[in-house]
């Protein structure tokens, strides 16, 4: 377990700084895309943005840009450059958007997803199935911006059942904070029921003609039994390594499109609109936050293997 | 079965029992079962003409343009009327609201805010959005094939470095690398060494989408050649003194076939979709080129007033991922073997 711990550690930490790399190498690759000619202002002389330039370190070699921003990412007074706000307080503020639009969403499309994997699986080949097979391919065939901007016209504007977008802290009014997140979470779900429901139902197929299954009938143990215990526990391997790393994305600001259809201003339309604007500071930060979340959720898959299948050894 | 007239040595018969499962005489190659067994899933067939259909259709975007709709895909008519049952009405009305589907000839399905004709720029934009997913597929394919074969085939050094880039584009979120790419290079291009890519290309999306899915078809080839490269028909080839490059490419690749074949329609489907993403946040397609992405974002700015600009497009976009999905789902029946097991329950 230690072992684990630590090479875990040693990876996420050269991941991120590869990431991390990567995003200010395509920023530098851009031209005309001198931060310092924006920072000045519309109204600058040469010799204005030649003094920005000198102030923010924009004259100096990449390397020592790109340790200089790290530096300050570490000690978190990174400032983005065409807002000039630090940009941890920005993501702070973005974050409750986020996690709540993850968790939320979350938990529908994984109960949803097993159910009706299972309940594929278990009527394999009949009406059932087929239908839920056909639901589920349209999920993974439709976009999610158009989903949720269907639901936003049907559902919100015409029908007028839901609210139109934008995000209510939870503090503030908890009923409305799941009013407006209603939308957005089922929106959201669809593409992941649609994927694990399809492979939990493959991987439910598999296992039922497994020996330690038909060892299990063999002793008599109920249907209902052998079904929960013994298949579907066992089932569930590739579905709970797709959720942490789909979790830990949108957690991370993965779901940027979500986010931005229904305007619910988190850290993936923080990030969209930092790129938009050629700001760099934010994307090093957002890239970075869900790299780690990946990282991290993906240790906690493992060891959630290992509490599943004893086989598994860390 | 075969063995009833077979000379009845164990040899045979096991070949016999084996071929048995399918009701097939001994000797049948695996992609004709393959063929075979996708050929009785109607849905699937039936879904695989759907997609073949609309890229037909797709592809026919000048011949209604011309001779149906007379007119281009960026063709303004802003100022115009037409006739819907003998009534003169404005293409775009004064208070900038576009006309609907009017179910003739101009302007089937409408006209946008500039008063260009929708129909004609769904056949446009659909040519370019496939286009963009065939490229991106064959660009994902191609690297994929070749970088998980070598990291598998070669494992030490070569493995560990591919295996860290892949893990690297892995975790790195999709769309926002795919926006981060597609801004910066709809800037400023990109410089092939032989060609060069204008910002607007479509080659731009295309190139971005290829490389953004490379990890997710290497990884799994990867593993596969792991297990392939200490079979003895490996051995076999590197005894009779085959160098690398033909064992790989004679001995391991036809061996992974089945698996870049069932990935094929995954990888078209999700590139068409994130081409719609990435141009429905404006990192993709880029004006004056249509694409279905372009489409919906453009149409859904005006939600309320003119709804069928996010409605055609965005139905087509589903219709035709929803076709090479169902297909693929049936191809990769077709092609598991373990799919026999699968149909029993």
């Amino acid at each position: 377990m230690g072992r684990f711990i630590l090479h875990r550690a040693v990876s996420t930490i050269a991941l991120l700084f590869a990431i991390s790399i990567l995003t200010f190498l395509i920023f530098q690759a851009i031209p005309n895309g001198d931060p310092s000619v924006r920072l000045a202002g519309r109204l600058a002389t040469p010799p204005d943005i030649e003094n920005v330039r000198h102030q923010w370190g924009f004259d100096k070699p990449i390397y020592v840009q790109y340790v200089k921003t790290m530096g300050k990412i570490i000690n978190g007074t990174v400032v983005s450059y065409t807002q000039q706000i630090n940009v941890m307080d920005e993501i702070k503020r973005a974050l409750p958007a986020t996690l709540s639009l993850a968790i939320g969403a979350g938990i529908i499309w994984f109960s949803l997803g097993v159910l009706f994997g299972f309940l594929s699986a278990m009527r394999a080949g009949k009406l059932l199935d087929r239908g839920l097979t056909v639901l589920a391919l349209i999920g993974v065939s439709t976009p999610v911006f158009f989903l949720g901007a269907m639901m936003l016209y049907y559902l919100g504007f015409k029908a007028n059942l839901f609210p139109l977008g934008n995000y209510v802290k939870l503090t503030d009014d908890p009923w409305q904070w799941f009013y407006h997140l209603l939308m957005p979470w089922f929106a959201l779900s669809v593409l992941f029921i649609g994927v694990y429901s399809r492979v939990l139902r493959g991987t439910i197929l598999d296992t039922i003609n497994e020996d330690y299954v038909r060892a299990a009938r063999a002793k008599g143990i109920s249907e209902r039994r052998v079904m929960v215990r013994h298949v579907l526990r066992n089932s569930m391997i590739p579905v709970i390594s797709l959720f942490g790393l789909d979790f830990a994305a949108v957690i991370g600001g993965g779901a940027i499109l979500t986010e931005s259809v229904f305007q619910l201003h988190g850290v993936g339309q923080y990030a969209a609109d930092s790129i938009f604007r050629l700001d760099v500071p934010p994307v090093l930060v957002i890239s970075m936050l869900t790299a780690f979340t990946v990282v991290i959720l993906g240790a906690l898959v493992d060891i959630l293997y290992a509490l599943l299948d004893p086989r598994i050894r860390l | 079965m075969a063995t009833t007239e077979s000379t009845g040595t164990e040899f045979t018969s096991d070949l016999g029992t084996l071929a048995g499962e399918e009701h097939a005489p001994p000797g049948i190659g695996p992609y004709r079962l393959a063929a075979r067994r996708l050929r009785r899933n109607k849905v699937a067939l039936a879904f695989g003409a759907l997609f073949l259909l609309i890229v037909i259709i797709c592809l026919l975007a000048p011949v209604y343009a011309n001779h149906i709709a007379h007119t281009t895909p960026s063709a303004n008519h802003l100022t115009d009327q037409i006739r819907i049952d003998g009534k003169l009405k404005d293409v775009v009305s004064e208070s900038g609201i576009p006309t609907g589907p009017t179910w003739h000839g101009r302007f089937f399905l409408g006209a946008d805010t500039n008063g260009r004709d929708v129909a004609v720029r769904l056949l446009y934009g659909g040519r370019n959005s496939l286009v963009i997913g065939f490229i991106a597929t064959f660009i994902t394919m191609v690297l994929a094939t070749i970088l998980g074969t070598a990291a598998g085939y070669f494992r030490g050094w070569i493995d560990a470095i591919l295996s860290r880039v892949f893990d690297l584009l892995w975790a790195y979120p999709v769309y926002i690398l795919g926006i981060a790419l597609g801004v910066s290079l709809a800037v400023g291009g990109l410089n092939l060494g032989v060609t060069q890519l204008k910002g607007n290309s479509l080659g731009v999306p295309a190139v971005i989408i290829g490389f953004i899915y490379v990890p997710y078809v290497a990884k799994p080839i990867r593993g596969q050649v792991l297990g392939l490269r200490s079979r003895e028909f490996v051995d076999a080839a590197r005894a009779m003194g085959q160098g690398h490059t033909r064992i790989m490419f004679g001995e391991i690749i036809p061996n992974v076939t089945s698996t870049i074949i069932v990935f094929i329609p995954l990888i078209i489907a999700n590139a068409i979709l994130t081409e719609a993403g990435l141009s429905y946040l404006g990192a993709g397609v880029q004006d004056p080129n249509p694409s279905w992405g372009t489409m919906i974002s453009d149409g859904i700015r005006l939600i309320p007033s003119a709804i069928h600009l996010t409605l055609v497009p965005g139905m087509m976009l589903v219709l035709c991922v929803l076709g090479i999905n169902v297909f693929g789902d049936g191809v990769r029946d077709a092609m598991d073997p373990r799919a026999k097991v699968r149909i029993e329950h």
